[in-house]
């Protein structure tokens, strides 16, 4: 099943949100706090590893995910990633909230840190590939039909196993089915793909083009 | 009947209870945050992306060179960081409306635009401007013509997309200053068009 997060497509989420000028970058002082705190410690857990991050926020019940919004969201990754990495015990973050709130609460202790014996090569997400790309703009390919597998992925559910155009080839890139699991950096291209609102959707769909970047491992050559 | 899980102390207060912890283990200082937070609220914001726009319209050659290598031509303006390390800027045509999302989370061209609005990060414009962006649009007060092609960018890598509004009906010849606080963050994304200002109205 696609986690919650790969909600592209998917029905019954109701009207959007309508746009307001000036909206400051923080409704209220403690989502700017969540926001520093989860980019600042990221680094102390991973080298700033974004996919792990992006890979927490995945594994989320649908309440953490949704009930306190983006950076509630934010709050609740970061305090999984320092509990897989034993920086913080389980219950650790509520115990102290209470304590904070007055109430006489027993608190986990720290526990020995367990962080994963992993460093990237070097900074940000783009690598050089060795060898040349395997498609071309305009190259007709389909995405993999092979079920989501049950690590990290960034192939959204919508496109799995849709026809499509190569719209343009971009650099490598961390391949994050490994990387967000501390398992390899494995760079690869990224191709920017095009498909056909019908393909996806079906034919009553709305005309237009919908233009995904997919890792190469992803695509498969459809001539 | 089991009884409803406990509900977990407000995310103001389990964010403060966050923090004490991680102050405790020495591993964040609140110095460091208030700095980070205050260059986020401050100085990496739309204006950023506006300053793009104008000058694009205003200078041709910075225009095709912003369209064929984006993110080292927004570097020319100083406009480089987290988020922003290859960054493809989409050219709005009379033929074609382009309109960027992040399904998947909420990615967002942070050196140029900032932090994403509260609408960018909705699951209801997540999930449903891939499926039907011309009555999404709609719904965001965007009409787009009938006949324009609509092409939707979901930012499912690293590649971060800056929209290139079209520069509005009466400001030709404006030089960038003038036309830089007309540009709009939602223009910016796709949800929007630049309006010249006595299309704005009162």
């Amino acid at each position: 099943m696609d986690p919650l997060a790969d909600m592209g497509g998917a029905p019954g989420w109701g009207p959007v949100t309508a746009p307001t000028p000036d909206e400051p970058p923080f409704a209220e002082p403690w989502e700017g706090r969540s926001f520093a705190m989860t980019v600042l410690t990221m680094g102390r857990i991973s080298g700033r590893n974004l996919d792990a991050f992006r890979y927490a926020l995945e594994r989320l019940d649908p309440v953490s995910y949704l009930a306190d919004g983006y950076y509630g969201r934010w709050l609740n990754a970061a305090e999984l990633m320092l509990q897989d990495s034993r920086i913080l015990a389980p219950g650790a973050v509520d115990a102290r909230a209470r304590r904070l709130a007055g109430e006489d609460v027993e608190e986990p202790e720290f526990p020995e840190p367990e962080k994963p014996d992993y460093a990237p090569s070097g900074p940000g997400s783009l690598r050089e590939v060795e060898g040349p790309p395997r498609f071309a703009a305009g190259d007709a390919v389909r995405t993999t039909t092979s079920p989501r597998p049950q690590g990290p992925s960034k192939l959204p559910g919508y496109v799995r196993g849709r026809r499509g155009t190569v719209t343009a080839v971009r650099p490598g890139h961390l391949l994050p089915d490994t990387h967000a699991v501390f398992q390899g950096e494995n760079p690869q291209y990224v191709y920017t793909v095009g498909f056909d609102s019908a393909e996806l959707f079906g034919d009553d769909a709305e005309p237009s083009t919908v233009h995904v970047d997919l890792f190469e491992s992803y695509l498969e050559s459809d001539r | 009947m089991t009884d409803a899980p406990a509900r977990r102390p407000e995310p103001a207060r389990r964010t403060e209870a966050l923090e004490s912890l991680l102050v405790e283990r020495g591993l964040i200082d609140p110095a460091v945050m208030d700095k980070f937070i205050k260059t986020y609220e401050q100085d990496v914001g739309p204006l950023n992306g506006a300053k793009v726009v104008a000058r694009a319209w205003t200078d041709p050659e910075y225009r095709e060179r912003l369209l064929a290598e984006g993110t080292a031509a927004i570097k020319e303006l100083g406009f480089a960081g987290p988020q922003g390390e290859h960054i493809v800027v989409l050219e709005q045509t009379d033929e074609v409306h382009h309109v960027v999302v992040c399904t998947l989370c909420s990615c967002y061209p942070w050196p140029v635009l900032g932090l994403p609005p509260s609408w960018y990060k909705d699951p209801a414009y997540r999930a449903r401007v891939v499926r039907e962006p011309r009555a999404v649009l709609r719904e965001m007060g965007c009409e787009v013509p009938e006949g324009k092609k609509i092409e939707v960018w979901d930012s499912s890598s690293e590649v971060r997309y800056l929209v290139l509004p079209q520069q509005p009906a009466g400001t030709e010849g404006w030089d960038a200053e003038a036309l830089t606080p007309l540009v709009t963050r939602d223009a910016m994304v796709g949800v929007a068009t630049v309006t010249s200002p006595t299309e704005a109205g009162p």
